[in-house]
């Protein structure tokens, strides 16, 4: 398949996984607000998935479907960033994860609409509106969790340190990245990495939250090599089509 | 052929948005283009989110209305431009009001009112602007949570969206 198609993939795939992770606290939620605005935030990041995906499948034509592209992969052929798959635990936890993906997530929305492929503009157009309002979300949670009591202090602090490892994957540009932003079609990712740091930097600071200085990174997730969680995530997500082929509600 | 068109377009003004059965796809803005030649029609809809999930039905509904009436109907999703919470009609408005919840300010009010920092944003039940915002996150992905200080109500409150 074409560039364009593996990146496509590589943009929906952090979405999903995320928004599958997202998906899971329905219900379980620490309260009835958080709980509706996870699941909100879960549902964009799936709507702007469908996106990607539907645009993929027609690239790819045959029998490829939204769903197919979805479903009917092997783990190592989902390109998601590993900070997007980590578990949920607790809510200072899965504030931090949602955070520090939004604050990356808003700067490509806004280098994706200048792509100079039509279609990939259109669904950042679409999805800008609904990433900032996210990222507005899990900021001022991050400074209500670390600017609030001993405990929530701790408890945000401990997230920032355990996922900041997962960050720097982020920003390194695989060959894939670099070909596309060389093609005008996808991002600069150095350029991002200015926007994100300003914003993240800015709300740890009034959060009272210090920046961890380990230089240890994870990477991988979007080579394919993901950690451990990934294939459980997937045994859930894909049950029903693996189960039930061509299985349709 | 003008008359025609009238009949297609009233004919989509019966539809409505499943999760705010009183607001027609026209006044919500959601359909961006409607063209008739002969009996084949293409509408062509935008989502009010990426995710929205009413937009399913909203295209099945659409070609079962004109079906049944004889068209030959093709419903296209376009994602370019986006929609906006400028396009809901001042009938929308109204109905939403008169449904319980509250219309769209413009952006900065909204911006303002989503953030906790003004009270702008009217009581559906009434009319008091001494209101709180209770969750940024409401019902369905359009709305937000408030509540009214004055009669106690809760009121959802559909967000601006620009
Ligand atoms: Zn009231």
């Amino acid at each position: 398949m074409s560039k364009l198609y593996d990146y496509l993939l590589l943009l929906g795939d952090s979405s999903m996984i995320l928004g599958h992770r997202l998906s899971e606290l329905c219900g379980h939620g620490p309260n009835l607000e958080t709980d509706i605005a996870l699941t909100n935030i879960s549902l964009d990041l799936f709507g702007q998935v469908r996106n990607y995906f539907q645009y993929a499948a027609e690239m790819k034509g045959e029998e490829a479907t939204e769903d197919s592209i979805a479903f009917l992969r092997l783990p190592h052929e989902y390109r998601n960033v590993l900070l997007a798959e980590q578990p949920n635990t607790d809510f200072a936890y899965i504030i931090a994860r949602q955070f520090l993906f939004d604050a990356y997530h808003l700067p490509l929305m806004e280098a994706l609409i200048e792509s100079k492929d039509e279609q990939v503009a259109a669904i950042a157009h679409k999805s800008i509106k609904e990433v900032r309002y996210h990222l507005r979300f899990s900021s001022e949670w991050v400074k209500r969790l670390g600017d609030g009591t001993e405990v929530s202090h701790q408890k945000m602090q401990e997230a920032i340190d355990y996922l900041w490892p997962y960050t720097k994957e982020l920003f390194e540009e695989t060959p894939l990245e670099a070909a596309m932003k060389t093609e005008g079609i996808g991002a600069d990712l150095n350029a991002l990495k200015v926007k994100y740091d300003a914003h993240v930097q800015g709300v740890l600071a009034e959060a009272t939250i210090n920046i961890p200085e380990t230089p240890f990174a994870h990477s991988g997730g979007k080579n394919g090599i993901h950690t451990e969680h990934l294939g459980f995530l997937l045994a859930d997500l894909q049950y029903m089509q693996r189960a039930y082929p061509n299985m349709a509600w | 052929m003008t008359v025609v068109v009238n009949e297609v377009i009233e004919l989509i003004r019966e539809v409505s948005d499943p999760e705010i059965p009183v607001l027609s796809i026209m006044d919500l803005g959601v359909v961006r283009d409607v063209e008739v030649k002969q009996k084949d029609v293409l509408v062509k809809i935008t989502p009010t989110y990426s995710g929205c999930p009413a937009m399913d039905m909203i295209s099945t509904e659409i070609k079962y209305k004109l079906d049944q009436a004889g068209y030959n109907t093709t419903v296209k999703l376009i994602l370019a431009p986006a929609w906006t919470t400028d396009w809901i009609t001042e009938n929308g408005r109204k109905k939403l009001e008169a449904y319980g919840i509250a219309a769209p300010l413009e952006a900065s009010a909204d911006k303002m009112a989503l953030m906790g920092e003004s009270r702008m944003v009217k009581c559906t039940n009434c009319g008091s602007t001494n209101t709180v915002l209770v969750s940024q996150f409401g019902s369905t992905a359009c709305k937000a949570l408030f509540k009214c200080k004055d009669c106690l109500e809760p009121f959802d409150y559909f967000k601006c969206l620009k």
